[in-house]
């Protein structure tokens, strides 16, 4: 461990400029800054002085250089692949880059948040510049020692040549490039220049995960930390009436009991109680040893409950839709025939291969935070919170500074996280960590049972969608969805998704029923099974049509191409005007011009084609050998685009998944090996759960507590994956979620076809009888 | 509590615990081993799979007392640097994404092939049916053991 040659702290705000020459120039902001660094393995002899170039690089005085992960790492890979958006436009080679995981730090990063496939896509431009800025930096640094143009000198593989032919290597011209002005504008590459996007680059943390070297935020180990495990209300909606802890307490390592009221994230309160031990397995033993007695605070609640309300509302039509347009309800009226179909799918645990867990240390002069968290920033405010760090006087700018200098007191550092799927960003086990530190004046790692982790869950909410269909001269002429669900539903963008744009006459409702069980996000947010409720119905719509289901999907595209088409034309129009000075028409002007046109939905249909046409062709659609029944399924969400096609053959009388082939459009494919584990695994994880995940609550309590019982899919079950990325030079989206919506109606369509059954509500495994 | 006379890795250890105590969490807690990890404490997931004189076990559901004499492999002594064929396959494939459970898979996965150099996929689903990944990488991990099996 070396350091380092500390700057000031000092802002630098570049304004966006327009291009020259041949690169790209933006904008772009940060606080300059050091901080420590650890080295362990290097390609390059460890430095023994580091330069801050900026807020995500240190260059050492060998070369090697040091890039900050700003993101947490939940498995969706940013580790890898934001560091490498850095490293591409600085010009190292990529073995001489050591990644180190950022701690919470606003004011040196922007949105620190793992959730929504939103990491490479929001940081594309971003941490390209800041790569390109650093570089930009050296260049200068050794204009200035030869004194030459720095537009004469070239970067490449960590070293600046000029037009002699002469070398210098980063690290011999850090120190000086570190103390020089930033650059207020700096060209990034074109698309064709790239080294490291675009070629597979392992995992940063490889050798760590199969060597089994601490990584996770239960693998934390500190000096004097104690381990607390936490009794929580066995069904939602009781409070504690008393306890008793004398057993508990006599248990070796037992230390100390605690009764206490933790804030939920919804503001209410609950009861836990505490137990405070020497270890794990003495945390654990001393939880089971309690007596506790509990009663309903609020009603116990039943899932056969919530669905009998769900039922009750999902046919009615609310005041204010979603989205209507046209005139859906005239539509539904005149037609021939109409098919209407409900799905369903339960509530979900999110089960994270390791359960939740969290280091706090609020004893000292500073707040000391530990492990894993998708929302850190989030995170910090309500310990802030908890911990009445902040008086609220009602002044904002006051207050707003009081937060400020409460959290320069808090280090939060985040672990590798043992999976997130949503799970992590709610941070109720960083607010007993913190509120148990504090009870016991020590350093505390919280610990959850697998029991725990299932029975005190923010689960995916239990849903319905019931989809309608207007058909009028074999014609599709009007789309209902009606949505149902506990606590929650659907944004409204998602109403803006094929096939909205694309079916004049079309309507989208939402219901929600409360519920006292705590729901939230879980992998893909309501698309998670929105899509296979919306792609099994077009299977069945496609049927009923005598149509194929990919050509279907695509006559339906096209006439969203032709709708885009007449909006972009009054765009061009519009924009002839502008540029020939005619006054500019107002919003409302415009949108008179655009009246008797149908709005546009939320995607690009040539990206929808796109995709589903390459899955076509790569599984041979419509061309199956014998015995083999193919699914279509296709989606987009999180800003990508996914086709699915499900191979299904009978084997012994069951059908079995043999492989599933999928295109995918995601931009530019940033670490193509990681790109494609994300899809294959989304996949694979959006079979299992559509196949076998089967939660509900019975009296307030979750059915299932472990995996004895709670079927996940396992080895045997999951398919041969092939991926397919469509190429294209546009900014990369994300891959984390958008892989799993479309399985789940890919095998229900495969499944059809294997044996004539269609399939309604999922988990599929228990409302089939071919597969049960 | 009781002292245990433990090797694991081939190396001689003294751990004071509570009879009870499964060996998981003696790894972990007691001697910083915590590449061995907890997924569900019941014998369900895999990702506490240790080498029970050279066999598969999940390390949860063996208490300290059932261990005495016995000779404990976990992931940190599979390999001297790094290089059981497992490990280079797994590199070569970058099973991981979460990674958490990928120790216990690799485990479990070096108990197959030390029964059988040559598994089939039906050989490999069967040993690894006990080992869970909510990432999903199954796929990954599957030809990771076939390379594996080419490699040693």
């Amino acid at each position: 461990m070396k350091l380092i040659t500390t700057k000031h702290n000092r802002r630098s705000f570049l304004k966006v400029s327009t291009a020259a020459g041949g690169g790209m120039m933006l904008g772009f902001s940060w606080f300059a800054g050091c901080k420590p660094a650890t080295v362990e393995e290097a390609a390059k002899a460890v430095p023994s002085t580091w330069y801050d170039m900026n807020s995500y690089i240190k260059i050492g005085d060998t070369g090697l250089v040091t890039i900050m992960s700003p993101n947490p790492e939940i498995g969706q890979n940013v580790k890898t692949s934001m560091p490498m958006l850095i490293a591409e436009e600085l010009d190292v080679p990529w073995r001489d880059v050591v990644v180190e995981q950022a701690g919470l730090n606003t004011e040196w990063y922007t949105r620190q948040v793992a959730g929504g496939s939103q990491s490479i896509r929001q940081g594309w431009e971003s941490l390209r510049m800041a790569g390109a800025t650093a570089k930009q930096m050296l260049k200068n640094a050794a204009a200035k020692k030869w004194g030459v143009d720095a537009a004469e000198l070239t970067a490449s593989d960590g070293m600046i040549t000029n037009a002699k032919g002469e070398s210098i290597g980063y690290g011999e011209i850090a120190g000086e490039a570190a103390t020089l002005e930033v650059p207020e504008t700096v060209p990034l590459k074109d698309v064709k220049d790239f080294k490291i996007i675009g070629h597979d680059t392992p995992n940063v943390d490889i050798d760590n995960i199969i060597t089994g070297k601490p990584l996770f935020g239960l693998d934390t180990q500190k000096e004097g930390m104690k381990f607390a495990t936490v009794i929580r209300p066995p069904s939602f909606g009781q409070k504690l009436i008393s306890f008793d802890d004398s057993d508990a307490l006599k248990i070796n390592g037992v230390e100390a009991i605690y009764q206490m009221r933790v804030p939920l994230k919804e503001g209410r309160e609950v009861d836990k109680i505490a137990i405070v031990a020497s270890s794990t397995w003495a945390a654990m033993k001393g939880q089971k040893a309690i007596k506790a007695v509990w009663e309903a605070d609020t009603p116990a609640e039943n899932t056969v409950d919530h669905d009998k309300q769900m039922v009750d509302v999902i046919g009615t039509l609310t005041k204010e839709p979603v989205r209507r347009n046209g005139n859906p309800e005239k539509a539904f009226e005149a037609a021939d025939e109409i098919l209407e179909r409900t799905y369903e799918a339960p509530f979900l645990p999110h089960n994270c291969m390791e359960p939740m867990n969290f280091f706090a240390d609020v004893n000292g002069p500073t707040i000391e935070l530990l492990g894993p968290i998708q929302t850190p920033q989030w995170t910090r405010s309500r310990v802030v919170d908890l911990l009445g760090m902040v008086e609220k006087t009602g002044d904002e700018e006051k207050d707003k500074a009081a937060y400020e200098e409460a959290f320069k007191k808090v280090n939060l550092q985040m672990s590798r996280m043992g999976g997130g799927f949503g799970r992590r960003l709610y941070g109720d086990f960083v607010i007993e960590a913190a509120q148990i530190s504090k009870l016991a004046k020590a350093p505390i790692k919280v610990v959850f049972t697998r029991e725990d982790d299932m029975l005190a869950g923010t689960y995916r909410p239990s849903t319905k969608y019931r989809i309608r269909a207007a058909i009028k001269d074999n014609k599709v002429t009007a789309y209902h969805l009606s949505e149902a669900g506990v606590n929650g539903n659907m944004w409204d963008a998602l109403a803006d998704g094929f096939p909205a744009g694309a079916i004049e006459d079309y309507r989208v409702d939402r219901h929600a029923v409360s519920s006292n069980i705590t729901t939230g996000a879980w992998r893909a947010p309501y698309t998670n099974f929105l899509a296979s409720a919306e792609q099994s119905f077009f299977d069945e719509l496609a049927e009923k049509l005598g149509q194929d289901a990919v050509q279907m999907r695509l006559d339906l595209l096209e006439k969203a191409v032709e709708n885009y088409a007449k909006h972009a034309k009054i765009d061009a129009d519009l924009e002839d005007e502008k540029k020939k000075g005619i006054e500019p028409k107002t919003e409302e002007q415009i949108a008179a011009l655009k009246k008797d046109l149908l709005p546009k939905g939320n995607y690009e249909p040539e990206k929808f084609i796109g995709v589903i046409k390459l899955a076509a062709e790569k599984s041979g659609w419509g061309k199956a050998g014998a015995g083999v029944h193919q699914g279509f399924s296709v989606f987009y969400s999180h800003n990508t685009y996914v086709a699915e096609v499900a191979d299904m053959v009978m084997e012994n009388g069951k059908p079995v998944i043999k492989k599933m082939t999928c295109a995918v459009d995601c931009g530019i494919v940033v670490n193509p090996i990681a790109a494609k584990n994300q899809v294959e695994g989304g996949i694979i994880d959006g079979i299992g759960h559509s196949m076998f995940a089967d939660f509900s609550f019975e009296d307030g309590k979750a059915i299932h507590s472990n995996f004895n019982t709670y079927r996940m899919i396992r080895m045997g079950e999951a398919p041969e994956v092939e991926v397919h990325f469509v190429k294209n030079e546009n900014n990369p989206t994300g891959l984390g979620e958008p892989s799993f919506p479309p399985a789940g109606a890919a095998v229900a369509n495969a499944l059809f076809k294997a044996s004539g059954e269609r399939l309604y509500s999922q988990p599929y495994v228990k409302s089939s009888k071919v597969l049960g | 509590m009781a002292t245990f006379n433990l090797k694991i890795n081939n190396e001689s250890h003294q751990v004071d615990a509570d009879p009870d105590t499964p060996i998981l969490w003696v790894l972990r807690d007691n001697l910083g081993l915590v590449g061995t990890k907890y997924g569900c404490g019941i014998g369900q997931c895999g990702a506490c799979t240790v080498h029970l004189d050279g066999v598969a076990m999940r390390s949860c559901s063996i208490p300290i007392s059932a261990l005495e004499g016995k000779s404990i492999t976990t992931i940190e002594g599979l390999s001297a640097d790094a290089n059981h064929p497992l490990q280079e396959a797994w590199r070569q494939h970058d099973v991981p994404q979460c990674g958490y459970c990928q120790a216990g898979q690799i485990m479990n996965a070096a108990s197959l092939l030390s029964n059988n150099a040559n598994p089939s996929d039906a050989d490999i689903d069967q040993a690894m049916q006990g080992n869970l990944c909510r990432c999903g990488t199954y796929t990954r991990i599957k030809a990771a053991i076939k390379t594996a099996s080419k490699l040693s």
